[in-house]
């Protein structure tokens, strides 16, 4: 037995029959090929699977597709607009706050759900706010440097579109 | 040709943008999870329920005739494939023959249109059992009559560049590794003070949080495998032998791999994946839940029973050790960990009489391999807590104690190998100073230095070409896997750096076996140092060509030539490569090949390729009440020789300092009987974002004295091994608490101090 969908992915309205035990995460995988989105432990702790449901963060992996219904997603491949990355994918880049990135793009949105709570986090913030997303390269310590660094571009406004790339950090 | 200083460099030894950057935070980088063929059907596995079972028959008629299952494949017919493979020994089934000999062990897989209905068709499957009696511990393994978890000896695998792993007798002793110099008998009867323990460390998992996947697609021109591997070669090379096949048939192809820390080298499920495809006759995808990776590969836990004796004058005169590995079902790369650890225990210090028996021992349980910084790590923790054990005997500062006998650059620590290539002294002095030890401290509070020094970088067998492109543009061809190091970027650095052009200019391909040039591995710390030099050498080799056609161009010899950034001047002519290569050819398009290889000859003829240092300290803030350790502040040197990319060393060093925190204080795989306790990460506890240090240092030193490029030597495995060593003896300086057990949980400290109470409260009455 399948049922109809209605879901808003990164702004786009797509209809789908789907299992109703179709696992959101499956969904944007599997039926709209959106891999940026990753399965990790698929018990709700590694937060690889972390989304935007109407704004606020999400496993995806906690959550069914049919859940999800009349509701607007924003995954990782949403973020950049019209190919420039926006400000929390620019601090991550710049503060090195990945490394084999797995987990990157459930930071990615998870540090979106925060910054627009709190536009300018304090550490102890972003431990809280990021909990529930595991890191096993970096220690953490460049993920917290990239959310603050994301927060300053947020507020001084639109980010930079002089430069695609991060600036050559000297020697230190 | 003078070297090139830290400050003298345009682009190598500055933190630039990552290459994988943009692929990473846009959700384009691809991992072989996301990666799905035309036809594609997916596999799934049935488990072994028992830890030591003959199989006594298996049915999979009824799974046969579920809707979408395709075939079924278990130990009864895999004739016309060789099921066993094993790089150290080749031990190891596909699925299990004849016998089951840990409880997770794969059993049968099921190849279906869909994971669903692959998953569904698995308890159609009727496997029956006869339970025998296993050996979960090694001291059950090593006992008198105890049940073989393997009956018959096997061949060697290949074992690249170690010992051989020798004639394998039927017992529970899968290796076994000695190390012995000078007389420690007459040492130890002659010592001032001796220190003795048995120290253990925990069953850990690497966890990355991948889990393994592979994709194979067996058909009539060969194999074609995408694979979270580590070591695509070497899984070639397996692949190879399992299906009778050429190397130039087996084809493995490594994308974005989501962490590795060592558990994704070697050969994993591939071997399966693939007998899956041979058998379905379609591409078949094959992906682990990670409670099922943690049932496919964890370390080595060990037991180690050491003593270590100092003279009247605070010297080290000997050390003698006892490790027990438990490495169980299979051997996959414990013997290499057996030789690792033992060699590793001697630390950075001179010691004139050492003697260390090391033995992998097979048991009932998930097997145990390569987990960053192995060896090290299980024989770090006893070496340097009894570093401090023995100052405090000598009344001396612990780290006065290990300046005393510290190696001193270019002395051997270990007679065969190469001498240390490292300035520890100097290691060590720049972290008391960020430590801040002259400071006093808190009470419940505590500070520890300790360090360890590695053989490291793995058999130098390393080769790379470099395409030089006509419009400036230069791509490497890699063996070596991104695994989130930063490999790519500090190739695409070394690249840039000698042929003269931008970072964006440069593009680094690979590892795709079909493809890239043969790489050992990437692992050991050596891909900086191996590869990088190979890359190094290689855009030599193209400049020296690109100068001999210059110097046709110019009607002059070679020789008079002035070698520039990215190009040659001659009297009042300047080319650039781009110049000389449109000119030669009389193309715009046209491109040139510069290839290097390396090998066990000239400087790295002598073993290890470098020591790789390990050198922290912590201070830490101990809880009375709930036993509670929170590390208060952190400090790791990256002795690297030069920082290729300064950021990314700090990146791995954090990285590793945070696992040894994790395996220091939370993780360990806990077994009750045959069943593991927390195969899953509810139970199972790696470090989260709260444990992240208040105050942190991560130093760079960089005295360009590795034999990588411009003086680099590899690093990311150093900066765990000395981590747990130094929270237990910080403990103990904090409470005067000995642990010799990892992990220092709240209980077990918690209980430690009560203990502690009670002792006094008994003395003082």
């Amino acid at each position: 037995m399948k049922v109809p969908v209605e879901i808003t992915v990164n702004g786009t309205r797509h209809r789908s029959e789907v299992e109703p035990r179709l696992l959101l995460v499956h969904y944007l995988r599997d039926v709209l090929d959106l891999t940026g989105t990753h399965v990790g432990c698929e018990t709700g702790l590694c937060g690889a699977c972390t989304i935007l449901l109407d704004g606020e963060a999400v496993k995806s992996c906690m959550m069914l597709a049919v859940q999800a219904n009349v509701r607007a997603v924003e995954t990782v491949e949403g973020l950049s607009v019209e190919g420039e990355l926006d400000a929390v994918q620019r601090g991550f880049w710049e503060e090195h706050g990945l490394q084999c990135g797995f987990c990157t793009p459930g930071m990615l949105l998870s540090a979106h759900d925060l910054l627009r709570r709190s536009p300018q986090p304090t550490e102890e913030e972003i431990q809280r706010a990021i909990h529930g997303n595991l890191c096993r390269c970096t220690g953490y310590q460049t993920i917290v440097k990239a959310i603050q660094n994301a927060g300053d571009k947020m507020r001084a406004g639109k980010p930079s579109a002089a430069s695609s790339s991060p600036s050559t950090r000297g020697r230190r | 040709m003078s070297r090139k200083k830290p400050g003298e460099f345009q682009v190598v030894n500055h933190s630039v943008a990552r290459e994988d950057g943009v692929a990473k935070v846009t959700g384009r980088a691809v991992y072989a999870s996301d990666i799905r063929l035309e036809g594609m059907a997916y596999a799934k596995l049935l488990r072994s329920p028992f830890a030591h079972a003959r199989i006594l028959s298996i049915d999979a008629s009824e799974a046969l005739r579920q809707p979408g299952v395709i075939a079924v494949l278990h130990g009864n017919n895999l004739q016309g494939i060789d099921p066993y493979y094993g790089h150290a020994v080749k031990d190891h089934p596909l699925l299990a023959i004849g016998k089951v000999r840990f409880l997770g062990e794969p059993v049968a897989a099921v190849v279906a249109e869909d994971e669903r209905s692959a998953y569904e068709a698995l308890e159609s499957v009727r496997v029956e059992y006869e339970e025998l009696p296993g050996v979960l511990e090694v001291d059950a393994a090593l006992a008198d009559g105890a049940p073989l978890v393997h009956e018959t000896s096997y061949a060697g695998g290949s074992f690249r560049g170690f010992d051989d792993p020798g004639s394998m007798k039927a017992s529970n002793i899968c290796q076994e590794v000695h190390l012995e110099w000078g007389d420690v008998a007459a040492a130890f009867a002659q010592a001032a003070q001796v220190v003795e323990g048995v120290y253990y460390f925990p069953m850990a998992y690497a966890y990355a949080m991948e889990a393994y996947v592979s994709i194979a697609d067996y058909n009539d021109s060969g194999l074609t495998v995408y694979s979270s591997a580590q070591h695509p070669f070497i899984v070639r090379h397996d692949l190879a032998g399992v299906f009778g096949l050429f190397l130039n048939r087996v084809r493995v192809v490594v994308p974005f791999v989501g962490g590795g820390y060592g558990s994704k080298s070697y050969t994993k499920i591939e071997p399966l994946t693939a007998a899956c495809s041979w058998k379905a006759k379609r591409p078949v995808k094959l992906q682990l839940s990670v409670a099922e990776a943690m049932l496919t590969t964890r370390n080595d836990d060990a037991r180690v029973r050491i003593r270590t004796a100092v003279d009247r004058e605070g010297r080290l005169v000997a050390r003698e050790a006892t490790i027990h590995l438990n490495t169980g079902a299979y051997a996959e790369n414990s013997p290499l960990v057996a030789r690792k650890a033992a060699n590793r225990i001697v630390g950075p210090y001179r010691i004139p009489n050492v003697k260390v028996d090391c033995c992998a021992i097979y048991t009932n349980t998930v097997p145990a391999s390569s987990f960053r910084g192995f060896g090290a790590t299980q024989v770090t923790f006893p070496g340097e807590s009894q570093m401090d054990e023995l100052a405090e005997k000598l009344s001396c500062h612990p780290v006065e104690f290990r300046r005393k006998n510290l190696a001193a650059r270019g002395e051997s620590i270990h007679p065969g190998l190469r001498p240390l290539d490292a300035d520890l002294a100097g290691d060590i002095a720049m972290v008391v100073q960020a430590l801040e030890t002259d400071k006093p401290l808190s009470k419940g509070h505590g500070r520890a230095v300790a360090c360890s020094a590695s053989d490291a970088g793995s058999d130098p067998v390393t080769s790379t070409i470099v395409h030089v492109y006509a419009d400036g543009s230069v791509s490497v061809m890699t063996g070596s896997t991104e695994l989130g190091q930063g490999s790519h970027t500090v190739l695409r650095q070394i690249a840039a750096e000698e042929m003269g052009v931008e970072l964006q200019k440069v593009r680094v391909i690979g590892p795709d076996t079909a493809v890239t040039p043969f790489e050992r591995s990437t692992g050991a710390s050596r891909t900086t140092t191996l590869m990088g030099r190979a890359v190094l050498e290689a855009c030599q080799e193209a400049i020296v060509q690109l100068r001999d056609m210059a110097a046709e161009i110019l009607k002059t010899a070679p020789e008079n030539l002035i070698l520039e950034r990215s190009g040659v001047a001659f009297q009042d002519r300047r080319l650039s490569w781009q110049d000389v290569l449109r000119t030669f050819f009389g193309l715009s398009d046209c491109s040139i090949i510069g290839r290097a290889y390396l090998r066990k000859v000239g400087d790295l003829a002598l073993l290890p390729v470098f020591w790789e240092i390990g050198c922290t300290g912590v201070e830490i803030a101990v809880d009375a009440e709930t036993g509670r350790i929170c590390l208060e502040r952190l400090v790791t040197v990256g002795d690297v020789g030069l920082a290729i990319h300064p950021a990314m060393v700090e990146g791995q060093d954090l990285g590793a300092a945070t696992m040894g925190l994790g395996i220091g204080l939370y993780e360990e795989l806990l077994y009750e009987g045959q069943q593991l306790l927390n195969g899953n990460l509810l139970d199972y506890r790696v470090p989260r974002f709260s444990d992240l240090a208040p105050k942190i240092d991560l130093l760079l030193v960089q005295n360009q004295d590795g034999r990588g490029p411009y003086g680099a030597k590899g690093g990311g495995e150093g900066s765990l091994n000395p981590i747990p060593a130094c929270l237990a003896n910080a403990l103990y300086q904090a409470t005067g608490v000995r642990l010799r057990r990892l992990p220092l949980t709240p209980e077990r400290v918690w209980r430690a101090l009560r203990e502690q109470r009670n002792k006094g409260d008994n003395v003082g009455h």
